[in-house]
């Protein structure tokens, strides 16, 4: 049993990402050919024609390969679909980045496409396989679920509802904040922390303002072997590790499980810091972008990365600690939450701010030479839930 | 000779007090008391369960069961069969409906009587036009009752019956609303149809006159008039939920059943066109025996309705849904394959290391044991909230919907919906007990499974 990793065998070498928001006058088909062409832009050395393989991402916005081979009019190449939740784009990426590392193609691309907004309902919608109906989720939504976490995480560590509330404000207020910097956020205003405690109401505590974006939108990125990177690019962002892992979803039927950890993500995030040697992620890690689907997730995740003690997130989260101009900046981009999260672009959509943080084109943003960066990407629901881990980094090691 | 094992009544929580009706719909005059009230996720079906597993409590297995109703949740689909199938019975014996008029209680009854562990389930939810007499005076609920040859807490000791036809009430297949003859034309039926049934069983049975009578009828004059005409000799005591249709003669005698002495005779007369009239004769067993819930507690145990509310519940008001897509139906195959667990909550316990799977797993997700699995039935178990949310996003019948993470007494987790009570009556660690409903329906099905609520109420 092993998980060896691939550790500097590839790199990023072009990125592209399409604003994230309600494109009324956009299909899925127009997000793939404006994200492409964006990548391809920022790598004049590559076109189409040098690309060997794709891997596309999209959760339900089509099956097959087709989705992207029409669009884009690919030539009789590779064109491989995978879904995996709302960690959709990540696991396009990573499975881009093991055809690479293979040997088996020189040059591919992982694409993620999601169009939100024509279905006509709140939130997302599920496509279910026939059932008996006694699956709690075919009514139970999203920031339900995801609210299941505030009571227990305030039982568990006798955290003052009320000082929960504010822990909550606060990643929401964070996130849009930073999202208000960036040109492709689907929410591009600062929001009050009263404005954002006092929102009409979800689920459970969580309003409005707790809950990400539902979005369309569309990125993408060019894979090709780290010692071939330099031939396309200045400043190409290498692969330190990939980890994915789905759990057992015993969590909604087993005891054991409290609500207030997503097990997935502690094992996955222990993959990958070993995958690329990392010891201590607090201090290691220059920038994450985690799966703040709600607010409450983003605190857990903290601690489930190993960012904060367990039981501290709430109170780190109050003292800036993962501000932009924190101690570890979290979500400098705005996160799901005002970046927006069309599913399947979302993990590809992390990556691009790290790619714009090492080449120093974060704008407002930019941190101080960042070196490594982390993105994590969510699918599911606690208890039961895939989860997805990749550390990328400036410089090779 | 078979007599009553065990029994018990169900009515649901709700109220809607005639003032509001009066209120709502204007015209003044008001009027007293309140009808119960199903809620929105229950039906004959699932108040059917309820009665039927409060009267099996004591671990009785019925070998046969007959479902009364005038309000079937299916046609042409037996009903009794997911009753059966709640119950946990498995596939052996034999369920049947008995749906039409509420004289089917009487046919479910002398079933059930007529076999040893027959079982009769007399459920009702009972609707009328906005402003009609159905309407405002109706009632919803249900009563179970086991018969065999054991040891009897009441037998019964002679039957009688008469029959004809007349249009005293009526309704054709698909109406909403049953219709009726002016009530003095079916009282001058009905008295003499009444009074020739009571006269013969009471001389069969050698008695004067009985400690208990029980007069139902949907003509609420004829039962009046004939409850004067054969008085008890303790005065019955009508739980006032309203006319229970179908269930109306099995709630009223479990109420007498609660509060009646040994060796007392109880006259039941049910006259639905027709009469039918039994009289039964308590034991000293019923002392002991008595229903855990008594009728009368749980009709004053009521929350009052908004008319509105019980407008959109018995779908006579379209109310604007969540921005949410309709669930999909539940399917055919997949729900029989599940069949223990949807209807009965039946999951599983690893032989290997005693972990509690529901839904059943074949493969144990505490220590891997592959199919090394036992039933393990947590239907009857108390629960325990371990986290909560009210879901003010998804599509419900009645938003907003609120859920909890349930831990089961002995082993055992699943998220459930939380029914009959409000987002204030739920906390982590908030007791809980299991309860059959009707999650929703959709495309023709209805969702049948199991729900919480906050226990003792």
């Amino acid at each position: 049993m092993a998980s060896n990793g691939i550790r500097d065998r590839v790199a990023i070498v072009g990125m592209g990402c399409t604003p994230f928001g309600e494109h009324w006058d956009r299909s899925a088909d127009d997000l793939l050919v404006d994200a492409s062409e964006q990548c391809f832009a920022s790598t004049p050395a590559l076109t189409k024609d040098d690309v060997d393989a794709y891997w596309l991402g999209t959760m339900s916005s089509g099956q097959s390969g087709l989705v992207l081979s029409r669009p884009l009019g690919i030539d009789y190449k590779p064109v491989t679909r995978v879904e995996n939740f709302c960690a959709t784009g990540s696991e396009a990426f990573r499975n881009a980045c093991y055809a690479v590392a293979s040997g088996a193609y020189d040059v591919v691309m992982a694409v993620g496409v999601e169009k939100l907004k024509d279905s006509g309902y709140s939130g997302l919608v599920r496509s279910n396989v026939p059932g008996d109906g006694t699956a709690p989720e075919l009514t139970l939504t999203a920031p339900a679920a995801f609210s299941l976490l505030d009571p227990a995480y305030c039982n568990k560590y006798g955290v003052d509802p009320a000082d929960m509330r504010e822990a909550m404000t606060h990643v929401a207020w964070k996130n849009h904040a930073n999202g208000a910097k960036n040109e492709r956020a689907q929410f591009r205003n600062e929001v009050p922390k009263d404005k954002i405690a006092a929102s009409p109401l979800v689920a459970g505590r969580l309003g409005v303002f707790d809950c990400s974006g539902v979005s369309d939108g569309a990125a993408c990125a060019l894979i090709v072997r780290a010692e071939d990177a330099d031939r396309y690019t200045d400043q190409p962002m290498y692969v330190k590790a990939l980890s994915m892992v789905a759990g057992p979803a015993s969590g909604p039927i087993d005891s054991s499980y409290d609500y207030t950890t997503f097990p997935e993500v502690v094992r996955c995030g222990q993959d990958a810091y070993r995958q690329a040697g990392i010891s201590d992620p607090r201090e290691e890690i220059s920038l994450a972008e985690v799966h703040d689907c709600f607010t409450p997730t983003e605190l857990v995740l903290m601690e489930d990365l190993g960012f904060s003690d367990r039981g501290a997130a709430w109170s780190d989260e109050l003292e800036g600690a993962f501000d932009l101009d924190g101690r570890l900046p979290v979500n400098p981009d705005g996160g799901l939450k005002s970046f927006g999260h069309p599913v399947g672009a979302s993990g590809l959509r992390m990556l691009f701010e790290c790619w714009l943080q090492f080449r120093g084109e974060a704008g407002e943003r930019q941190l101080a030479v960042p070196q490594l960066g982390l993105t994590h990407n969510l699918g599911g629901r606690p208890g039961t839930c895939v989860s997805f881990v990749s550390i990328v980094g400036r410089e090779p090691s | 000779m078979t007599g009553i094992l065990g029994y018990a009544a169900y009515v649901p929580r709700f109220r809607l007090q005639r003032a509001e009706l009066a209120a709502a719909l204007g015209g003044g005059g008001g009027g007293r008391g309140a009808r119960a009230v199903a809620s929105y996720d229950e039906d004959t079906t699932t108040m059917g369960v309820e009665a039927a597993r409060r009267a099996l409590r004591n671990g009785d297995r019925p070998r046969s069961l007959a479902f009364a109703t005038t309000a079937p949740a299916y046609l042409d689909k037996t009903n009794a069969s997911a009753i059966h199938a709640a119950l946990d019975l498995g596939h052996e014996g034999f369920a049947v409906d008995m749906a039409g008029s509420a004289r089917s209680a009487i046919g479910a009854l002398r079933a059930a009587a007529s076999a040893d562990g027959g079982l009769a389930v007399l459920s009702d939810v009972r609707t009328g036009r906005p402003g009609s007499a159905d309407e405002r005076e109706g009632g919803d609920g249900a009563a179970a009752f086991l018969f065999g040859a054991g040891d009897a807490i009441a037998e019964v000791v002679a039957e009688a019956s008469t029959t004809a036809e007349f249009l005293d009430r009526w309704r054709l297949p698909g109406e909403s609303a049953s219709r009726s003859w002016e009530e003095r034309f079916g009282l001058e039926m009905y008295l003499p149809l009444i009074r020739d049934a009571v006269r013969r069983v009471l001389a069969d049975a050698g008695v004067d006159e009985p400690d208990h009578v029980i007069v139902s009828s949907p003509h609420a004059r004829a039962a009046k008039m004939a409850a004067k005409q054969f008085p008890g000799r303790v005065p019955e005591e009508i739980p006032p939920i309203g006319y229970a249709g179908a269930a109306d003669v099995g709630i009223r005698l479990a109420a007498v059943l609660d509060r009646a002495g040994p060796g007392e005779s109880i006259l039941v007369v049910s006259a639905v066109d027709g009469c039918d009239a039994m009289l039964l004769r308590t034991t000293p067993a019923l002392e002991r025996r008595r229903a855990a819930e008594p009728v009368s507690e749980q009709a004053e145990q009521g929350r009052d309705l908004l008319y509105a509310t019980y407008l959109t519940w018995r779908g006579l008001l379209e109310r604007e849904p969540p921005r949410r897509p309709e669930p999909e139906r539940p399917a055919g195959p997949p729900s029989a394959r599940s069949e223990a667990w949807k209807f009965g909550f039946v999951g599983t316990r690893c032989e290997a290391c005693g972990q509690v799977h529901v839904p059943p797993r074949r493969v144990c997700v505490s220590c891997g044991a592959v199919d090394r699995m036992a039933r393990a039935p947590l239907a009857g178990r108390p629960g325990v909230v371990v986290t909560y949310t009210v879901d003010r996003l998804a599509f419900s019948p009645s938003p907003p919907i609120i859920d909890a993470v349930v831990d089961f007494e002995g082993g055992g987790r699943y998220t459930l919906e939380i029914a009959d009570a409000t987002p204030d009556e739920v906390d982590i660690g908030t007791p809980l007990e299991l309860t059959f409903r009707r999650l929703y329906t959709v495309d023709g099905v209805h969702n049948y499974f199991w729900k919480a609520r906050p226990s003792g109420q």
